[in-house]
């Protein structure tokens, strides 16, 4: 199988071709909004961080940033700092330049002259690069450049029944194709973890599964919490899922059968055709989700029980349910129905190929529900609080 | 009709796929077999309910995995869910 997408110059493909205003800080979020109001063609997030963080915690921002002007759906990147943040442009550009040799401009508000001429100068910089990218064509290429991250959020039992499961055959067949596939969400591997350690490709990964699943919990526990304090949250409750362990068991089919061949840590870029990796990531969606944009993924497959809104700024956003009534309730916000699975209607096989299908349309260019409804929210992880 | 399901045979409780009401037969098939256990409760669709008693401390079973004990004896037919199971952290690597 093959899609249309767009060459960058440091041989990645996109599927969709932003210029991205990349805020540095809070405090150049509202700037980055105002740019990106004015430049159609561009996008832009509202980055709570950037400052003011442990050194752990100023990684994980670094490695957001860095990996959201990085992936190839951005054409290049205009990055907006305050001036006096600890993300300083400096460190900003090289993270970005560690992974991408893409168009990049730097505009730092406290130098330019406060807001209206550094909104000026970023919009004309802005301009200049949208003009640039829409001369780009597409041109044809194989599915395994795709690297396709799954999610699942507002889980009821149905995600382990059908959707889940619908995912896992899709990222099968990805990794076949010689593609990759990122399962995510650390927290719902508690419980399960053994499972997914079996199918590890070497000891090395074996044990990097359980680090991750041991490193997550001890880190709550340094503060005295507990992951089971939200998690099943009230949601997950009323569908029918009674304890992590029950929801981790449906979350981990997301990965399919295939053998995991990498462990990454949060927002790292994830190199291409290496078929199945697990990333650390939290089970709060729109930050996994920027965790595995940030890796690089072109496309987000999303499964849902009681149906949820999430976008991303850069990456489309495909969402799934098994749940007959919540794809009757919210059509509007869910792109394909898995339930019939579960009533023997259609075979996993179908609904893999349903779902792989519009994968390579959503790659092509056709807008999933989430972005014809203009959803872009996103989160980055974090260790503690501000200092 | 079927109107429930069970994953892995070793599982003790199955899924009610459309709502059960209270003394309606549960149905469902378990390794080619349909078998049919009467509803002690209403089930809301999703939920799930035991196939076996199930005695205070033993896992309850579901994808062929624990997903918590039995905080209290719990009869086939019942609604399985927060009120009478409990999670149960397990060292799956000393398992392993």
């Amino acid at each position: 199988m093959t899609f249309y997408g767009y060459k960058r110059p440091d041989g990645r493909v996109g599927v969709r071709n932003y210029v991205l205003i990349l805020p540095a800080s809070v405090c150049a979020s509202d700037t980055t909004r105002i740019i990106a109001q004015q430049v159609v063609g561009s996008v832009t997030f509202n980055n709570q961080q950037g400052c003011s963080q442990v050194a752990s915690d100023q990684q994980l921002t670094m490695d957001v940033m860095a990996g959201y002007a990085a992936n190839p759906n951005v054409y290049g990147t205009v990055v907006v700092s305050l001036g006096c943040e600890n993300c300083q442009m400096d460190l900003v550009v090289k993270a970005i330049q560690e992974r991408t040799n893409k168009p990049l401009k730097q505009v730092i508000i406290q130098e330019a002259g406060g807001t209206l001429k550094a909104v000026d100068m970023a919009v004309r910089y802005a301009k200049e690069m949208v003009a640039e990218a829409s001369m780009l064509q597409k041109e044809e290429f194989p599915i395994s450049e795709l690297i396709v991250g799954t999610e699942c959020g507002g889980s009821d039992p149905t995600s382990g029944l059908a959707a889940n499961p619908v995912i896992g055959e899709m990222s099968d067949r990805i990794v076949a194709a010689g593609g990759t596939s990122i399962l995510s969400e650390t927290t719902e591997f508690i419980g399960a973890e053994h499972i997914l350690a079996r199918r590890a490709a070497t000891p090395e990964v074996h044990d990097r599964i359980f680090e991750i699943v041991h490193r997550y919990e001890a880190a709550l526990r340094l503060v005295g919490e507990e992951v089971r304090e939200g998690n099943p949250s009230p949601g997950n409750k009323a569908g029918g899922i009674t304890t992590l362990e029950e929801k981790s068991l449906g979350c981990i089919h997301k990965g399919g059968h295939s053998p995991v061949n990498a462990v990454y840590d949060y927002a790292k870029q994830v190199e291409a055709k290496q078929g199945l990796v697990i990333m650390d990531t939290p089970g709060n969606d729109p930050s996994s989700v920027a965790a595995m944009v940030a890796g690089g993924a072109q496309v987000v497959v999303f499964s849902s029980g009681r149906g949820t809104p999430t976008g991303n700024p850069i990456a489309p956003v495909i969402k799934i349910t098994g749940n007959k009534l919540t794809f009757a309730k919210m059509e509007d916000n869910i792109d394909l129905d898995a339930s019939p699975l579960i009533y023997g209607t259609k075979t996993l096989e179908e609904l893999g190929g349903d779902l792989l299908n519009m994968v390579v349309e959503t790659a092509c260019g056709k807008q999933t529900k989430a972005e014809s409804l203009g959803f872009t929210e996103m989160a980055i992880a974090r260790v503690c609080n501000y200092v | 009709m079927r109107n429930a399901m069970i994953i892995d045979a070793k599982d003790n409780v199955a899924v009610a796929i459309e709502p059960i009401a209270k003394g309606d037969a549960a149905v469902y098939v378990c390794e080619g077999k349909e078998v049919s256990l009467p509803a002690l409760e209403d089930i809301t669709i999703y939920h799930k309910l035991a196939t076996r008693d199930i005695a205070k401390g033993e896992p309850v079973v579901k994808y062929g995995e624990h997903i918590g004990v039995a905080s209290c004896d719990i009869k086939a037919g019942e609604h399985v869910h927060v009120h009478n199971v409990e999670g149960h952290r397990e060292d799956l690597e000393a398992k392993e």
